[in-house]
């Protein structure tokens, strides 16, 4: 296993794409040394991209946020304005492990380690963040929820890393959250969990929404039906008993060792509900 | 007699290990490590129930850098029955029993070649049918694991192979008939999943074993002379011949009671003749060291309408893993133990099933039984309208007892937790929406034990315990309290230290509940002895007769004005003048500890349940404990605490997964959740102290009797917040929800 | 196989180790520099019980790879006491009766002065989502609790 820590993000694609055997990116490695741990055939390269200045800061660019591939999640937690911006992504991101795990894991490693429970995915996908893509040719710039493709597997090609990610500017009233559902208060890994983004009118009324489940689908489930639930709403109960449902709708989770398919299927529309409530105040709206 | 009145004892001064233990000093299992060892890993079987057809090292033993590997050949089938089955454990042999069973082992130059023979060691399975359920390995046609096992107890005689290995009969009265009497009765079945002590720190050992066929083990356990023992007769060696040093112990809760890794690092430093180091790995602490049973029970109570019970029964299936020897005759002993019955029964059916031999666990197989019996006295205390505490104090069994397993109660405590209990603001705070309100009892018997404890005192005064119970929770503070007390010299004067299996006589495993009992016991009297030969030393000095010499205050003095007018000689002034008096001073003593005296407590814990997603808050948790004597209060208070917070893993979330394949699907901390510090609220204590007439100072063992009430507490207060009875631990979301929504209670 | 140099800070000292690639920083603690205080609880992050400090950020050893430590500045048990001088939270811990077995306390004491140099004045809930991922199986964590809350208590009088 050889180890590298290049200081450009051109030199890192270059080593990957270059790789004889398989090639790893370490960022905060919380995933990948469990994963050598447990077993898993060692790369033959290892990528350390947290020499890379460009993807070891947050900056402010276009009213948004861009976020280094390389920061952990600790030091988002840190940024005051990006927890004002977003306060659902910096809390699902502060959701990943221990104090300890905070200190090391990054959002864009949470992203790309692709596990279907992963959660700050359902946060970025219900944001509309933006994964910049760095690699052997020019920069591309892709949805966040078109990374993973399923548990396990990017869309990402040999050479390609994740450089940053993009948190858009947000238009006036919005509010975002994020809940996951977990048997103990720390430390575990998501049942089911919910990111909600949502945009109001000055009357309250809901005009945007973007709703994302994590961990009941191989892959981060976007359901524009569930959004359309909560717009032209505000958010009364009828409306999320409606938004409810249409999430547990939406999951399509399986019966493993966290949990069975219906009681995942129904905490994901007790979330998804709390997170709606959540982010409705956030964005103004008085319940 | 009882003492009572005490200096030192229920103070609370600094352990002497302290320092050690929060500056990183402190050597645990894996912290050592010797010139020229070599790393030792496991290859474990993948399956659950396998035949072993072969088993081919060579390409293993082909690679650079691998000095030894070892299989089934290299353990001789011993000759005593006690050691048969944990030699399969150890090493399989014509079958593995279940996934995680060791199979071979290898010992190589770094931990990375250890790793690369491991993958070169080809071992061909014939997979066969598994069963990991308690009830479904019980079913006429389930798998059998051992061929030519019979029910031992059945009636009549059984003449088929069983995965049923013994039948536990306990009760007196006629339960029939008690039954005809009661107005009413509640008759329910429960189950509970297999759970893991936790304890943090992973199995480990360094072997040593020269040409000369002597050895040293170091390793982390509860028992080094137990581990001597097993080690020496598995490896065919004479006691005397192999050294086990105990090393600091990250934990145990019974689970290092038994030996797994080190008869196979001694027998790797055997054949590669160099040290062998060998630690598990997490993953390899669940799959194969010893979690507890799981459990499927019947109980059945009868009472009449004013709260009397009239009849209890119970039958209890405890599956222990691949071998015989679960605790189901524990739990259907203590089950009943804290109720005056005239009518009892208890059936216990020790199962065997493809999982990991399991070892003890705090208070083995007490727990289940409470969770069970306690739920079903809950619900009937409801029934008849009456306060939960009232109906057990109604019932509570009490000094003159005839317990359900057999013995006549003496002075016990019982009681005084439950009066204790009802009068705590605890018992009166106000509850909100969702939530409940639990009580339980439980209790355990206590041991005592082989026994030896060395007390030497130091020609400057200054005394050294010399014991050999590894200290897992602050037992030497409290060896060092108890010998101050006697010697009357300040605690910081006496170190306590745990010494080899060569150094001192044989010692019993640190389980039981009994080393603050039997080893304080035996350091009392090993002090008291010493005292004597101080007062004869004096008595030497001072021409007078021996008797004529009392101790006081440190200090041996004249008994009396008849006895002539001596300055009173400090101990270290005679420790000093030994040399000229007749040398070295010293007490000791060794013994089989009797008089263990029995434990109760009694807990109360409040819970909340979300009623949309059935997740389990544990507001507020008191324990009401009899100590007997609380030596050291602080550590007393550690072991009333530790104890509830392990029952509150065990009934909220802690259980082990079995998929189709009967794989252990979560073999570590992350799926297998134990509390993490934000899940629990402060845990209060009660010590109540109602003295054990068969111990100097009052003591009785207090490590264990925490874990046996929780289960049911936590049970009893999440049915009242859910408004449904929860049957089958753990009561983790899925199942609780799931319940709720049955019921028609949740709020979906 | 071969092994990289690595040139470290460790409690203040510079240190260098060999080490391959694979190793974690805790096998480089424990099995290289015999820096044994940082113990293996899981090697999955999960337990705490390896906690060290990283360029003044908490992590887990057992999560970073050796070769990661080049140029970079470790802290572990070891370098918690000055001296003969415990630190304030090793005390408070002996105080309370904070630990039984104690293979869980170094990473506890490495964490919690992680959070008391964040916040002085950490509520019991701030404390103990802090310390979640540290376990501790002994104790039921109310000494632990209580002994960070009472030192925090100690340090804001100390500075007043």
């Amino acid at each position: 296993m050889r180890y590298e820590a290049p200081a450009t993000a051109k030199a890192a694609a270059k080593l990957l794409l270059g790789a004889k055997g398989s090639a790893k990116i370490l960022a905060g490695g919380t995933d990948l040394l469990v994963q050598l741990r447990s077993g898993m055939k060692p790369p033959g390269l290892v990528v350390d991209i947290k020499h890379i200045a460009a993807m070891s800061g947050i900056k402010k660019e276009r009213g948004g946020f861009r976020i280094g591939a390389a920061v952990p999640s600790a030091v988002m937690g840190e940024n005051k304005g990006l927890g004002k911006a977003w306060p659902g992504v910096v809390e699902a991101t502060g959701l990943i492990g221990s104090t300890q795990i905070q200190g090391r894991a990054t959002m864009a490693g949470n992203l790309c380690n692709a596990s279907p429970a992963a959660d700050s995915v359902p946060a970025l996908a219900a944001a509309g963040a933006v994964a910049r893509i760095a690699g052997p040719g020019k920069r591309r710039d892709i949805p966040a929820e078109k990374i993973a493709t399923g548990p396990g597997k990017t869309s990402l090609k040999k050479g390609e890393l994740v450089e940053s990610i993009f948190l858009p500017k947000r238009p006036p009233r919005s509010g975002d959250a994020y809940l996951r559902f977990i048997p103990r208060t720390e430390m575990d890994i998501a049942a089911a969990s919910a990111g909600v983004n949502l945009t109001l009118d000055r009357k309250g009324v809901c005009t945007a929404a973007r709703v994302a489940l994590g961990a009941v689908g191989p892959r981060v489930i976007l359901s524009a039906k569930a959004a359309k639930a909560l717009i032209g709403t505000r958010l009364e109960d009828s409306a999320l008993e409606g938004f409810a449902a249409a999430c547990s709708a939406a999951a399509t989770p399986i019966d493993d060792k966290r949990g069975t398919k219906e009681f995942k299927t129904h905490v994901a529309g007790v979330l998804a509900r709390r997170a709606a409530v959540i982010a409705y105040e956030r964005a103004g709206g008085k319940p | 007699m009882i003492k009572t009145k005490f200096k030192l004892v229920g103070t609370r001064p600094l352990r002497p290990d302290g320092v050690d233990k929060v500056t990183g000093r402190a050597r645990f299992g894996a912290d050592i490590s010797a010139p020229g060892m070599l790393h030792a890993l496991i290859l474990r079987s993948p399956h659950a129930h396998a035949r072993i057809k072969s088993i081919d090292t060579s390409r293993a033993e082909k690679l650079p850098g691998v000095k030894a590997v070892v299989t089934r050949d290299d353990f001789k089938l011993p000759e005593r029955e006690d050691l048969v089955d944990i030699c399969r454990n150890v090493m399989a042999r014509e079958k593995a029993l279940y996934d995680g069973h060791a199979v071979a082992a290898v010992a190589a130059v770094s931990k990375t070649v250890a790793r690369e023979a491991l993958k070169r060691i080809q071992v061909e399975y014939q997979v066969l049918p598994h069963v990991t359920d308690v009830d479904a390995a019980m079913k006429p046609r389930a798998p059998i694991l051992h061929k030519g096992m019979r029910t031992i107890g059945a009636e009549p005689a059984a003449k088929k192979d069983s995965n049923v290995a013994q039948i536990h009969t306990f009760g007196h009265g006629d339960v029939v008939k008690g039954f005809a009497k009661a107005d009413i009765i509640i008759e329910r079945s429960f189950k509970t999943e297999a759970t893991h002590q936790g304890y943090i720190e992973p199995h480990a050992c360094l072997a040593t074993y020269g040409a000369d066929d002597r050895a040293d083990l170091w390793c982390c356990t509860q028992g080094h002379y137990m581990v001597r023992n097993a080690c020496a007769g598995l490896l065919g060696m004479e006691v005397s011949h192999l050294r086990v040093t105990a090393s600091e112990i990250g934990g145990g809760f019974g689970g290092k009671t038994t030996v797994f890794i080190e008869p196979v690092a001694l027998a790797l430093s055997r054949k590669a003749g160099k040290p062998v180091k060998l630690v598990m790995s997490r993953d390899e602490v669940f799959r194969a060291s010893g979690p507890t049973s799981s459990s499927s029970t019947d109980v059945k109570i009868g009472i009449t309408k004013k709260g009397k019970i009239t009849a209890a029964q119970a039958i209890l299936r405890y599956q222990g893993g691949a071998f015989p020897g679960s605790p189901v005759q524990f739990g259907a002993m203590t089950g009943f133990a804290p109720y005056d019955l005239e009518n009892v029964h208890t059936v216990g059916y020790d199962v065997v099933a493809n999982r990991p031999k399991q070892a003890a666990y705090r208070a083995p197989g007490a727990p289940l039984a409470a969770f069970a019996i306690e739920s079903v006295i809950d619900e009937l205390a409801h029934k008849i309208g009456m306060d939960p505490l009232e109906f057990r104090l109604k019932n509570a069994a009490r000094e003159g007892t005839k317990s359900s397993y057999g013995p006549t109660f003496g002075p016990i405590g019982l009681e005084a937790t439950l009066k204790e209990s009802k009068k705590h603001p605890h018992h009166l705070a106000p509850l909100g929406p969702n939530q409940g309100r639990g009580v339980a009892c439980g209790f355990w018997f206590n041991f005592g034990g082989q026994t030896s404890v060395s007390l030497n005192i130091g020609e400057d005064g200054t005394v050294s315990v010399v014991e050999g119970n590894p200290d897992i929770g602050g037992s030497r503070a409290s060896m060092c309290l108890m010998a101050a007390e006697e010697l009357g010299v300040p605690y910081e004067k006496v170190r306590t230290v745990i010494a080899d299996t060569a150094s001192l006589g044989y010692n019993e495993v640190t389980d039981g509940s009994r080393v603050t009992f039997a080893v304080g016991m035996a350091t009392i009297k090993a002090a008291r002895q010493a005292i004597a030969i101080m007062c004869e030393r004096a008595a030497k000095i001072w021409d007078i007769p021996a008797e004529a010499v009392v101790w006081e205050d440190g200090c041996a003095k004249p008994a009396g004005s008849n006895a002539g007018n001596f300055k009173p000689m400090t101990l270290a002034e005679i420790a000093g003048s030994a040399g000229s008096t007749g040398g070295p001073i010293s007490g000791h003593s060794e013994a089989t500890a009797d008089g263990a005296g029995v434990s109760f407590a009694t807990h109360m814990v409040d819970v909340e349940v979300d009623p949309d997603t059935g997740k389990v808050t544990v507001l507020r948790y008191t324990v009401f404990q009899d100590a007997g004597k609380a030596i050291h209060p602080a550590y007393v208070e550690g072991q009333f605490q530790g104890g509830a917070a392990q029952g509150v893993g065990w009934a909220i979330n802690e259980e082990y997964i079995y998929g189709e394949d009967g794989r252990l699907q979560n073999p570590g901390f992350l799926d297998y959740r134990i509390p993490v510090a934000s899940d629990l609220p402060m845990i209060d204590t009660v010590i109540l102290e109602i003295p054990n007439p068969g111990h100097p100072y009052g003591v009785r063992g207090v490590g264990e009797t925490s874990i046996v009430p929780p289960l049911a507490a936590i049970a009893n207060a999440v049915s009242e917040a859910a408004g449904v009875r929860l049957t089958h631990l753990p009561m983790s979301p899925p199942r609780v929800l799931k319940a709720m929504m049955e019921n028609g209670k949740g709020a979906a | 196989m071969t092994k990289t140099a690595v040139s470290t800070t460790i409690n203040g000292d510079a240190a260098e180790f060999l080490c391959e690639t694979g190793e974690t920083l805790l096998d480089v603690l424990r099995d290289r520099l015999d820096l044994t205080g940082s113990k293996e609880g899981c090697g999955t992050g999960d337990c705490g019980a390896c906690s060290v400090m990283l360029d003044g950020r908490l992590v887990c050893s057992c999560l970073v790879l050796g070769v990661e430590a080049q140029g970079r500045a470790v802290e572990t048990i070891e370098g918690m006491a000055e001296g003969e001088t415990l630190h304030p939270l090793q005390q408070k811990f002996l105080e309370h009766a904070a630990l039984q077995c104690g293979v869980c306390t170094p990473g506890f004491l490495v964490a919690a002065k992680a959070l008391l140099e964040v916040n002085d004045d950490p509520s019991e809930s701030q404390v103990r989502y802090w310390l979640a991922g540290n376990l501790c199986r002994c104790t039921g964590y109310d000494k632990i609790v209580r002994a960070v809350l009472d030192t925090a208590k100690d340090m804001r009088s100390a500075r007043a």
